[in-house]
Formats: C-alpha cells, structure tokens, sequence
C-alpha cells in the first residue's frame, strides 16, 4: 500500500484539480486548477520511473547500484517548461480580461448564444 | 548527389527548420522595413511549400519515410537507442499539402487585411509558430513528440486568437481557447505516460508492435481519443470553436481550421495505426460511437448556426458540421475494419467512405476558408460583423459576391464543385451501413445550403444601403488569395478522379494498413 | 495525360462525372433559353405593370425594405423552437461548462470500452 502512494497521490491532484476548474467560479481559481491537474501529470511521469531501490541517473561520481529510468524524467522535464508558458500566457489574458470586463466571474465571459 | 536528391533527403527536417527559422528572424526584419518582413514571410511559407510537394511526391509513389534524429543504430538488438523519428507516411503528406497551402493563402491575405493594425512583427513571428505546431504534428512519429507540437500550435493559435486585445471578447475567447487546449493536452499527456509505463517505448511504430489491448491500454485509448476528439470540435466538446473561430482575425481561422483537423488526424492515427493490430475486437462498437458522435456534430451544428447573426461564428458553427461529415465517414470505415466476418468489406463500402472522409478534410479546409475570408473582407470594408446592419453589399463588392457564391455552392455539396464528390462518396458508402445515415447527411448538406444562402441574402443582395455608399472593393492581395483556394476548388471539383486516385487513395490505404508503417523496424533503418 | 483528367471518379456504387454533367446542363440551359424567347416580351410601362407587388401593403423606402438576419427563416425556428432553447441553454459559454461536457463524455466512454 505504501509503494502505491504515488499513484494515489496522482488521482488525488488530478481529481481535486479538475474539481476546481469544474465548480469554481473565480478565474484565478481555475487556472490553480490547471496547475494542478499539470501536478498530478507530471508526478505520474517521475513516478514511472523508478524501480525499487534505485538512486538518481546521474553518471558523473555516482555511487554505484541501479538507477532509476531517467527517460519519464526528461519528459517531465519538457512538460513543466510547457505548463509554465501556458500559466503565464493564462495569467497574462487574465489581466487583460479584468480590465475590459471589471470583474473576475467566469459567467460573464460568455453568453453570446443566449 | 545533386541539389534536388539532398534536399528530398533532409525535407522533413527542413520542412520543420525553416519556418521555426523565419519565425526567430520576422521581428529582427520587421525592424528594417515592413513590407520586406512580408515578402520574408511569403518567401519561406512559399519555399517550404516547394519542399511539401517534393516530399509528398516522393512519399506518395514508395512509401513512408523515417528520418532519424539522433543515433542511427537499429533497433533488432532491442538496445535502447536516443532518438526521435518523424514517420512521413501518405496520410501526413495528405494533411501537410493542404496546411501549407491554407497557410500560404492566409500569409497573402494578411498583407492588406491587417495592414491597420499594431504589433505584426508578433503576428507573423505567432503565425509562423503556428505552422510550424501544425506540420509537426502530422508528421512527427513519435507520442511526446506529437505532446509537444500539439502544445506550440495551442499556444501560438491562442495568443493570435486574442490579438486584438482593445477588444474585451477576443481575449475572452483566447482564454477559454487555452483553458480547453492545456485540459486536453494534459489528459493526452497522461495517456502517453500509461503508454510508455506499460511498454517502455515512446516511438508509434514500436508501440503498435508490441500493444496488447489490457486494461491500462483501454484508459489509454478513450483518453487519447476523447482529449483529441475535443481539440478537433467534436459534439458535444465543440462550444469552443464557436468562440475562437468567431472573436480570431479572419486571416487566423483559416490555419485554426487546419490545426484542429490536425488534432482530427491525431484521433485517426491513434486508432488505426497505433492500435492498429488490437482494434478488431471493439472496432465495431468503437465504430458506432464515431458514427453516432459524427452525426449529433452534424445535427447541432447545423441547427446552432442557423440561428446566429454573427457571420464568423455562424461559419464555425457550419464548420463544426462539416467535421461531423469527417468523423462519420471515418468511422464508417472503422465499423467494417478487420472484423473476420466482413473482411471483405473493407475493399467495398468501408475503404470507400474512408476515402470519402479523408477527402472531405481537403475539401472542408479549403471551403471554410474561402468563406472566412469573405467574411474578413466583408470585416475589413464595412468594419461591421453583425448580419442585422450589412445588406445590398453586391454593387460595392463584384468579386468577394462572386467568391461567395463559389464558396457557398461548394460547401453544400452543389455539384460540379468539389464539395459534392467528397460528400457523394460519402453518401453512397454510408448508405450501406444504414440509409438513416444518409438520409441525415444529406439533409444536413441541404440546411448547410440554408444557412448559407441566408448570409448571402442578408449581407449582398437586397437595396443598396446609404451607410454602405463608400464601401469599395477589398484590396488586390485579399482577392489573390481568394483566388487562389477558389481556382483550387473549381479545378478539384471538374476534375476529382485524378485527384482521388493520386492523393487521397494513397493516404487512405495507408491509415488502413498499420504493415507499412511499421516495416521499418524489422528492416533496421 | 488528357485521359487522366477526364476520367469518372468511380465509388463504390455509382460514379461521377463532372465534365459530362457540365455537357447536359449547358444543352438544358440552351433548351430553356430558346423555350423563353418564345414568349410575349412586350410590357406598358407606367403603368401598375412595374411596380412590385406586397400583397397590397406600402412600399416603403428601399433601405428599411431590407429584411434582417434574425427575421429571415421564422417559420422554421418558430417550428424548432423546442429545440432551439434546449440547445441555447446548453452552448452557456462558461468554460466550465466545455470542460464538464469533456468529463462526462470521458465518463460515458469509459463505462462503454471497460464493458468491451
């Protein structure tokens, strides 16, 4: 049961996150919640990687034994450079938006069907 | 090894190199001079569409072609090697020809549509971002890599979507636009990560090898086909498209057409090529789904649009429907796949109506895109969007009239346009599945007709209105880009068979038969 | 080269040809041509013979005679109506909403391949 805590920890983030984006209200709140689904993903890549037992994959004096797979690391890498443009690109249209409308409420950035 | 030979060897790398090379200079250019970054930006989208065709060429008459980045070992010795690969088969090929054309005509038209505007070194740095997401993303062979392209080209289209940031809704739209593509993008990105836990490969071709259908591979399969289906406006996930289509500069929706039929293609090959092997068993029912959600797209879209006013969302309503035709057809084609009782079938009705679908890509980007630059030019004369204040816009504008009826004859399948040969092989081959299909699918086309025929009342024919006195004729570089994707669908449409047996063929045996795409590995590179 | 232009494009159960039909509608449009001149071409001028005809309402200027987006096809939406108001009160345009309608999509497709 311990050695699942990761993976628990993953559902917990992703679903906690996609209830924020799901049920709040407020902009800034739900792109807290796309940072942590992007949490919960990237714990599931480093996650994958290890084997039981193992150190960090890096050559250079290190002492000796398995090493975890640093490939899921490499990945996770990439996917937090991404996630922080897309935050930023996020919270810069917030900024913008709150000047135009006067108000952070995601019911009002829509209705033009209605 | 002449100049021609080298350059058909690297193409893919330069195919994706040039443009991500321009998109760096456009700003230290635009410094010097305007119109030179213009004509730069024209120059590379033209050259790079000179390396398209040679490629295409090439992949269509022997096969796919690997290109290696990174260490050339084979793989038999199941060492692990460090590299990507981009895997250009004909289906990539297909989707590539027409990005770089919609993306050439679009780098045309902005030379006067945006002319007024501030900040263009950023929208010509953005848009060649765009297409640099867009071509990666067909033909790229490798699952994360595929991640990352498909992040640029959401990243790039949102910040375009929002360009005109003195209006509040642009950038209204641009954030619901982001906030969809981050939320697909991550579940894609936690499919992939199941993928490589349970099989240790990243690369499509090694992973379509070694897939067996377990538990883990089911979570992955419905993520990866419902994160890319809701980037490609698929019903009920397509209330986006109405929104970014409808608030981008019109210039911006023609390539957003071909980016979210990218993610279209990105579905496609996840269930054809990566899960080629294992898809018989649930590729009937996976088949129907396609086919239910591929006719709910058509329906909804056609009733949304009919009752809006707002011409650009009223086209991205009627191209939602136009994708619904995509995804039926395709999954027409899925329903009769290497099911062992109706093997057969495959070379009958299933091969035609992926043909079909494959074919109404081409023909739905080109005519969706003619109508959105009308609808630019109608935007760029009388600086009104809305459909209740334009009328009797016909004595002003004689050629965008004429552009329009050709895009709306072509849209809603009139013969001898090319709309109705990708629409009548899709009729006849849905037809064998079930005639309530086809009977909906034709009366989808005829509201499309409806739909379009009311924004051609509306905004050209009627009296000729006393605020609309001093419109005049849009400038030269719109109506040669008009011209262009309209002498496209006027030849497509006279001439199809040549078309369909050259092009589209290739492609669609391709996506059917996984063998070829994979044959590299057991052959070494 | 010329007979690869022209060849039918063949489905599986019919075929298409774009030439051909191009050939019956130019002898049909001729055939209708001459069938009109056949006709009396002759009109007084002047007269109730040229103005238009509104069911005997008032003609009233030519611009606010233009009829608007949202009048045009009312008897069709008047018909849907019922399905016109589901659908406007499903398109909200709140972003939770587009990502609700992924989740239960996810849901829903879920239940369908876990039972495969």
């Amino acid at each position: 049961m311990i050695d699942n805590l990761p993976f628990i920890a993953v559902a917990a983030l992703i679903i906690i996150g996609l209830y924020a984006v799901l049920f709040r209200r407020n902009l800034i709140k739900i792109v807290i919640g796309i940072a942590l689904i992007e949490s919960g993903v990237n714990l599931f890549l480093v996650t994958l990687g290890y084997r039981a037992g193992s150190i960090a994959p890096i050559y250079t004096s290190s002492p000796g034994g398995i090493m975890s797979y640093p490939v899921p690391q490499a990945l996770t890498l990439t996917s937090i450079v991404i996630g922080v443009a897309v935050l930023a690109l996020m919270l810069s249209l917030i900024i913008h938006i709150y000047r135009h409308y006067g108000s952070l409420d995601v019911r009002k950035l829509g209705g033009e069907d209605q | 090894m002449s100049i021609m030979d080298f350059l058909l060897l690297q193409s893919p790398a330069l195919i994706i190199a040039i443009p991500l090379l321009g998109a760096f200079l456009t700003p230290v250019i635009g410094r010097i001079s305007d119109k030179g970054r213009n004509i730069f930006v024209i120059l590379i989208l033209a050259f790079t569409a000179f390396l398209v065709f040679i490629l295409a060429m090439h992949v269509f008459e022997t096969g796919p072609m690997t290109y290696v980045f990174g260490s050339t070992k084979n793989l038999v010795s199941n060492q692990t090697v460090i590299r990507i690969l981009f895997e250009v088969d004909a289906l990539s090929a297909f989707m590539a020809i027409i990005g770089i054309i919609i993306a050439f005509a679009a780098a045309i038209y902005s030379w006067s549509f945006m002319k007024e505007e501030t900040g263009l070194d950023k929208y010509y740095t953005l848009m060649l971002l765009m297409v640099v997401g867009m071509l990666g993303m067909v033909m790229t062979g490798d699952l994360f890599n595929f991640f990352v392209f498909l992040e640029i080209t959401s990243i790039a289209s949102c910040a375009l979507i929002a360009f005109r940031t003195n209006k509040g809704n642009a950038v209204a739209a641009g954030f619901k636009y982001i906030v969809i593509s981050t939320i697909g993008a991550l579940f894609v990105l936690m499919a992939i990560a199941i993928l490589y836990g349970q099989y240790d490969a990243l690369n499509i071709a090694k992973l379509a090898q070694s897939i067996t259908f377990s538990f883990a591979d089911k979570i992955a399969l419905v993520l990866l086909v419902v994160a890319l289906a809701m980037k490609g406006g698929i019903v009920p996930m397509h209330m986006w498209v109405a929104d970014a289509y409808g608030r981008a500069p019109a210039s911006i929706s023609l390539i957003l057409i071909a980016a979210t039929q990218a993610s279209l293609y990105g579905v496609f090959r996840v269930l054809f090529t990566l899960y080629g092997d294992v898809i018989t068993l649930p590729s009937i029912s996976l088949g129907w789904v396609m086919v239910i959600l591929g006719l709910l797209t058509m329906l909804i879209g056609v009733i949304m649009a009919l009752i809006q006013t707002d011409l650009k969302r009223l086209i991205a309503y009627g191209a939602v429907a136009e994708l619904g035709y995509i995804f039926l057809a395709v999954g027409t084609g899925l329903t009769v796949l290497t099911t062992p009782e109706n093997a057969a079938n495959i070379a009958g009705y299933g091969f035609e109506a992926m043909k079909g679908g494959i074919f109404h890509i081409f023909n739905d980007i080109l005519d969706i895109g003619l109508l959105f630059m009308v609808a630019g030019a109608l935007y760029f004369a009388t600086k009104e969007s809305s459909l209740n204040k334009l009328g009797g816009l016909a004595r002003n504008m004689k050629y965008t009239t004429v552009f329009f009826v050709i895009g709306l004859l072509a849209v809603s399948g009139i013969p001898p346009l090319n709309g109705f040969s990708s629409k009548l092989l899709i009729y006849e081959s849905i037809f064998q599945l079930n005639p309530i299909l086809s009977i909906i699918a034709i009366l989808a086309s005829i509201m499309l007709l409806a739909i379009f025929v009311k924004v051609f009342q509306s905004a050209f024919l009627g009296p000729a209105l006393p605020q609309f006195s001093h419109v005049r004729e849009v400038p030269k570089s719109m109506l040669i880009a008009m011209g262009i994707i309209a002498a496209l669908i006027v030849f497509i449409g006279l001439f199809p068979d040549i078309f369909v047996t050259n092009v589209v063929e290739p492609a669609a045996n391709a996506l059917i038969n996984n063998k070829e795409y994979v044959q590299w590995l057991t052959g070494g590179i | 080269m010329l007979e690869e232009f022209i060849k039918t494009l063949l489905t599986g159960n019919g075929f298409w040809n774009p030439l051909v039909w191009i050939l019956g509608f130019i002898v049909i449009f001729l055939v209708v041509y001459i069938l009109r001149g056949y006709g009396n071409a002759s009109y007084k001028k002047g007269t109730s013979q040229t103005q238009s005809f509104l069911s005997g309402n008032p003609e009233y200027e030519k611009q606010f005679m233009h009829i608007k987006a949202s009048n045009l096809y009312w008897g069709w939406t008047n018909a849907m109506k019922w399905i016109i108001d589901i659908l406007k009160k499903m398109h909200t345009g709140n972003v939770s909403d587009y990502v609700l309608w992924f989740v239960i999509v996810l849901g829903v497709l879920f239940i369908f391949v876990g039972l495969m």
